[in-house]
């Protein structure tokens, strides 16, 4: 085997342990962080470090969650053919590879600016320590904790650019901590099987489906209010607050009618729908300046 | 649902969301706020079918969601060029919609056609035939006529599924669903470009 055949054999082994769609998503709300204060075309190096260290730090951060949940992904259905789980790669090697990537990411951050490395950094450790290895088995609660990871990367973009926390930064990071219960609280009642038989307590598993469905849909509503008020902070014009509005309106109505009349495929569909609100409304404040 | 199914629903989102964003130059609040809400039904509409496939046609909501479009529409177009129709025409929409809802609901299933019928009818007529009126006229530039051929396709689609939906198709079911996507790009196109040159 050669050596470009060796390293694409590891690249594909590595690709899983990354999860690309929500390291993408979380690249993509830094970057609107950052954007949403400076013109990326002026600023366009920087904007490369940005995607850079996210990609590095939010990277090795999922893969230290995956070397240290590889026993309850063995478990699972949904994850046990994940590569740690799986034994196509050793515990060892994810572990380097995860303390790599995440000290890549932080050093690189910090280089940039001392305060965005220190929010990335805060992130990486909310995620691995605090959701990961304190409170993920204990306590369905430890979801907040992980919420408030994934509203690091757009907080510490838009500090990046201010030089400074301020209130938008603030509100955009709570839209992500609110928006997380939905993917994660769908994930949870899909696959409660799965969880059960790992032993990780889930909302569905302590507070029941209905519950579960009327806090997915009041967190939703409190991520797209968010949303809108950190675009206005933004001062976001009124063509794309218009906007923000007819996709706020949509995720309002899916929300509530996953509550009011829960099903799987219409918990589903806002899951999905919510996602692509994110997604959407991150890259909408990328236009302001 | 197929990948061209998705990219055609993709591009009609992507083209009514551009539509919500620069807005209808010159145009009055309410009117404004009324082709905002018709674009941004056909959005959300379009990421619903592409996330959740054409099942969700199957959902009641459906018949009552969609009245939205035409019905906001031609609000719009009524507020801007038949200002002396105004009031009269916004106490329709509203209690024409309320209708619409309660015997979607409620109502035999008779009862709920023949009250959809006359709302979706005048809507779609006033859609269809007020921007190619203004248009012959001279009142507005003729690329303004888009706007009634998008209500002539709206009204074109409306058919096919209200039909479907009562159990009476007119073209087989896969046909209806086959031209759908293709369909809504049309229309709003056909509203985008007619906007463009009003």
């Amino acid at each position: 085997m050669t050596t470009t055949m060796k390293i694409r054999a590891k690249l594909k082994l590595y690709w899983p342990l990354i999860k690309s769609l929500q390291t993408g998503l979380l690249i993509v709300t830094g970057l609107a962080g950052f954007m949403s204060t400076r013109c990326p075309i002026k600023n366009w190096q920087t904007v490369l470090a940005v995607t850079g260290s996210l990609f590095l730090a939010v990277s090795g951060s999922t893969v230290l969650n995956m070397w240290y949940d590889r026993d309850i992904d063995a478990k699972m259905e949904r994850t046990r053919k994940r590569p740690l789980p799986a034994n196509k790669m050793s515990p060892r090697e994810a572990l380097i590879l995860g303390l790599v990537l995440s000290l890549l990411g932080v050093v690189w951050a910090v280089a940039l600016d001392p305060l965005y490395g220190l929010i990335v950094f805060a992130g990486l450790f909310f995620d691995v320590v605090i959701y990961t290895m304190w409170l993920k088995r204990r306590t369905p609660w430890g979801i907040v904790w992980g919420g408030i990871s994934g509203g690091m990367p757009v907080l510490a973009g838009r500090a990046l650019g201010t030089g400074q926390i301020e209130w938008v930064g603030i509100t955009l990071a709570l839209a992500v901590l609110f928006w997380i219960p939905t993917h994660i609280l769908t994930f949870s009642m899909r696959y409660h099987d799965d969880y059960q038989r790992a032993g990780v307590p889930t909302f569905p598993s302590a507070y029941g489906n209905h519950a579960t469905h009327v806090v997915i849909a009041i967190s939703s509503v409190i991520a797209a209010v968010m949303m809108g008020v950190a675009a206005y902070g933004i001062e976001l014009t009124w063509g794309y607050l218009r906007l923000m509005a007819v996709l706020s309106t949509g995720l309002f109505f899916l929300a509530f009618s996953s509550a009011a009349k829960p099903s799987a495929h219409t918990n589903f569909g806002l899951f999905k729908y919510a996602s692509l609100y994110m997604l959407s409304a991150m890259m909408l404040l990328m236009f302001v300046v | 649902m197929t990948i061209l199914d998705r990219i055609l629903l993709l591009i009609t989102g992507l083209l009514a969301a551009y539509q919500i964003v620069v807005g209808i130059e010159g145009s009055a609040a309410m009117a404004l706020w009324a082709y905002t809400i018709a674009f941004g039904v056909l959005l959300v509409a379009g990421l619903l079918l592409i996330i959740q496939g054409f099942g969700i046609l199957d959902s009641p909501w459906v018949v009552v969601v969609s009245t939205i479009i035409p019905l906001s529409l031609s609000l719009g177009l009524v507020w801007e060029y038949l200002p002396a129709w105004r009031t009269i025409y916004l106490i329709f929409v509203i209690v024409g919609f309320l209708a619409v809802a309660i015997t979607r609901f409620v109502a035999p299933k008779k009862v709920a056609t023949f009250t959809l019928m006359p709302v979706h009818g005048i809507a779609g007529l006033l859609i269809f035939f007020l921007p190619i009126v203004m248009s012959l006229r001279g009142a507005m530039p003729g690329g303004f006529a888009w706007v009634g051929i998008g209500g002539g396709l709206i009204g074109v689609g409306g058919l096919l599924l209200a039909f479907l939906k009562a159990g009476k198709p007119i073209l087989p079911q896969k046909v209806i669903l086959t031209v759908l996507p293709g369909l809504l790009l049309l229309m709003t196109a056909a509203f985008v470009a007619g906007f463009a040159f009003a």
